[in-house]
């Protein structure tokens, strides 16, 4: 703990200045903050589970949306004369999601793998459908709404600003981190990497396989409890939506590029996914397919994901000086760029002709007006893309060869 | 009677149309160990296929073609994608697949536009095949269970009879002894990826007109289908044919079944006030239960006996 006391003092005091630093200290960015923060907890639940136990689970939106619902009804509760302050409305999701954690948990984790993949995908949508089918609970599609502001004034604070729920978001990531942090280093959390390396030899340890599942399975649950509860102080609505299928793919995805083999990897997926469906939906309505494609390249290419590419580049750098790498690297970038420039254009355009044929054939696509009707921009983005993937191929030896002296 | 006939035509017609999904899922699972998510996808390229290609050149041609496309598609996946994901085991297969299913979606909203396309019944198939107490029974719902039931007796007869399916059955098992016989195992992965894929099309094909034909469809039958192969025991052909049936005829009887456990209840003499805490669960009737029955036959199935019907290890 006292080796890890500065980096928490300094994240902390980080996070405490974040939202006053010039440039991020509009409304639109302290919100877009609390929805990473909130982004950052859940995704550390789900690495608890997918980077250290290597369980790949397909319904964790699960026990964050119970977690919101539970969150929601005691705010209402709260609205109705329960004197409990909101900074710890979020517990009660906590406590939703360790129970249903364990319920779901004792049927899910008694296998790994594949399985374990399916069994949690079919909860996911079991779950999903249920709600639906409860609207005197889950409110719907339209969901439960609740007010954060009429409630127990906490230290002098109502919680009608963006900001103060943005500190109360920054405290349950910060005593979150740390709580997961410290349980990955408790012996049970030591035997999950076992677990997910090779859970013979955890058995012959005299370990339960099964049983550090299960445990581990629970405390994550319980964490993506407590993000379901932020995210129910931060919106002051919990719908269907957040129990649903595709939340869990996108947390999945946030952990992954983000990558599984370090702590921070979950962090860096959280804050960068949700910037771009922030801000990257606003300029083009094909972001999620690039992010797929992102998404399937980083499997192929570089499982370590964001973290797991930047250190290694880092190490490549240390070892074998920065000129020889930048010199590879600035010749690679003209093929890359024009592969990007010309795919880009044409996906843009396909996407304009076939979701919004009332906006008409002409288009502004980086910078220059095109006529999607007539077939040059077509055939000119298709060269370019073309004449990049063969330029790369010419390319990529020489990067290589550099890659490779670097590495040795 | 009527109901009860009509509903086990329907039934049987979507259990089809689940065996054709499940069948090529459980091919591709138990020869390669992958769970291909993308394979609901590839049932929905089979639908957007056999719609465009009916509108250039018929209903009858695409319905070879658009297949044969997405076998082509299968194949590229696993020439191009899974063989080079292969070494880092199979959570990163997982995940490519589950990638992939992102990328396939987005590209059909890229080909086709985010609202539903108008799939109608061909012209060609939509009148009525016979009449049964003054209802009539459409030809296209009794072409769909004869090209299921006709394309199951030619893999059967393919798997069973041919050289080419005693050794893909080989590889099944066995696959390091049969690569030391002189076969080529990758090869037979890119086959069976292929055929799965078409099977897929295929289904795609003939429920695409069935189901409404939107970007989301893989999402709404792709878990279904998931649910099938653990309930009939994963690897099992025989189990996957029972669970589709089963999964198929139970869901569409319970939608045409307007019953709560309220007016059970009622039926037996017992009313539940409305303020009591178990109305509202009691309330639900069972034609708005249908979408959650297979994933309740999950957990049960779960519960009850792990390795599914017909598994022989547990999951």
């Amino acid at each position: 703990m006292t080796r890890y006391r500065r980096a928490w003092l300094v994240a902390a005091a980080l996070l405490a200045v974040l939202p006053l630093v010039p440039g991020l200290d509009s409304s639109f960015t302290r919100s877009l903050l609390t929805q990473m923060g909130i982004a950052a907890v859940f995704a550390l639940s789900y690495n608890v589970l997918l980077g250290q136990t290597g369980l790949l689970s397909f319904g964790h939106a699960v026990y964050f949306g119970l977690g919101g619902y539970a969150s929601i009804h005691l705010m209402r509760a709260v609205n109705a004369g329960l004197s409990i302050p909101i900074p710890f409305v979020p517990l009660a999701g906590a406590i939703a999601g360790l129970f249903f954690g364990i319920v779901f948990g004792a049927l899910t984790t008694r296998r790994a793998g594949t399985i374990f993949a399916l069994i949690s995908l079919g909860l996911g949508e079991m779950v999903h459908s249920a709600s639906l089918m409860l609207p005197g609970f889950f409110g719907g599609e339209e969901g439960v709404t609740a007010s954060r502001t009429k409630a127990p004034q906490f230290l002098g604070l109502d919680f009608s600003s963006q900001l103060q729920v943005y500190y109360v978001v920054a405290f349950w990531l910060v005593v979150s981190a740390i709580a997961m942090h410290a349980f990955m280093r408790t012996p049970v959390g030591r035997m999950c990497n076992a677990v997910r390396d090779n859970p013979e030899r955890a058995e012959f340890v005299g370990y339960n396989p099964q049983r550090v599942r299960f445990v581990v399975f629970s405390v994550s649950a319980m964490f993506a409890g407590l993000a379901g509860g932020l995210h129910a102080i931060n919106y002051e609505i919990v719908a269907a939506e957040a129990l649903s299928a595709g939340r869990s793919g996108a947390v999945l995805l946030m952990v992954y590029i983000g990558g599984v083999q370090h702590f921070a990897g979950a962090i860096v997926g959280a804050a960068a996914i949700t910037w771009l469906q922030v801000s990257l939906s606003d300029y083009t309505s094909a972001w999620l397919l690039y992010l797929g494609l992102f998404f399937m390249a980083l499997v192929l290419y570089a499982p370590g994901g964001l973290v797991g590419l930047a250190m290694m580049q880092l190490a490549a750098f240390r070892r074998a000086g920065a000129a020889r790498l930048v010199r590879a690297y600035a010749l690679a970038l003209v093929p890359v760029l024009a592969i990007f420039v010309g795919s880009v254009a044409l996906i843009e355009m396909a996407y304009r002709r076939s979701t919004q044929p009332e906006a008409g054939p002409r288009m502004k696509l980086f910078w220059v007006a095109l006529d999607t009707s007539t077939p040059w921009p077509w055939v000119g983005a298709l060269v370019l893309a073309i004449a990049g993937y063969l330029a790369w191929r010419w390319v990529a030896p020489r990067v290589a060869a550099a890659w490779e002296v670097a590495r040795a | 009677m009527e109901l009860v006939t009509f509903s086990l035509l329907n039934g049987v017609v979507y259990g089809l149309l689940l065996f054709m999904l499940s069948s090529g899922l459980t091919l591709i699972l138990s020869m390669m160990g992958v769970l291909n998510f993308a394979h609901a996808s590839v049932f929905m390229l089979g639908a957007y296929f056999s719609y465009q290609l009916g509108r250039w050149i018929g209903f009858w041609p695409a319905l070879v073609v658009a297949p044969l496309l997405c076998a082509l598609a299968g194949a590229a996946i696993e020439r191009f994608g899974l063989r080079k994901v292969h070494a880092s085991g199979h959570v990163a297969e997982i995940l490519f697949t589950f990638g992939l299913s992102y990328v396939i979606a987005e590209l059909v909203i890229m080909g086709w536009g985010r609202n539903p396309i108008e799939n109608r019944v061909p012209a060609v198939i939509d009148f009525a095949a016979f009449k049964l107490w003054g209802t009539s029974y459409p030809f296209y719902k009794a072409l769909m269970m004869a090209i299921s039931v006709g394309m199951f007796a030619f893999l059967y007869l393919a798997f069973k009879k041919t050289r080419l399916g005693l050794i893909i059955q080989a590889a099944l098992t066995h696959p390091q002894m049969v690569s030391a016989l002189g076969h080529d195992v990758p090869r037979l992965f890119v086959l069976v990826f292929a055929i799965g894929s078409a099977l897929a099309g295929l289904a795609g094909v003939i429920g695409g007109f069935a189901l409404l034909t939107e970007p989301n469809m893989a999402n709404a039958l792709g878990p279904i289908v998931f649910v099938v192969i653990v309930v009939g025991g994963l690897g099992s052909i025989p189990g996957a044919f029972i669970a589709s049936m089963l999964i198929g005829i139970i869901q569409t009887f319970a939608v045409a079944i307007d019953y709560s456990g309220l007016d059970l209840l009622r039926g037996m003499g017992v009313t539940i006030a409305r303020t009591s805490p178990f109305h509202e669960v009691l309330a639900i009737k069972l034609a708005q239960a249908a979408p959650i029955i297979p994933y309740l036959l999950l957990v049960v199935m779960l519960i009850v006996r792990p390795r599914g019907l017909m598994g022989t290890r547990d999951t």
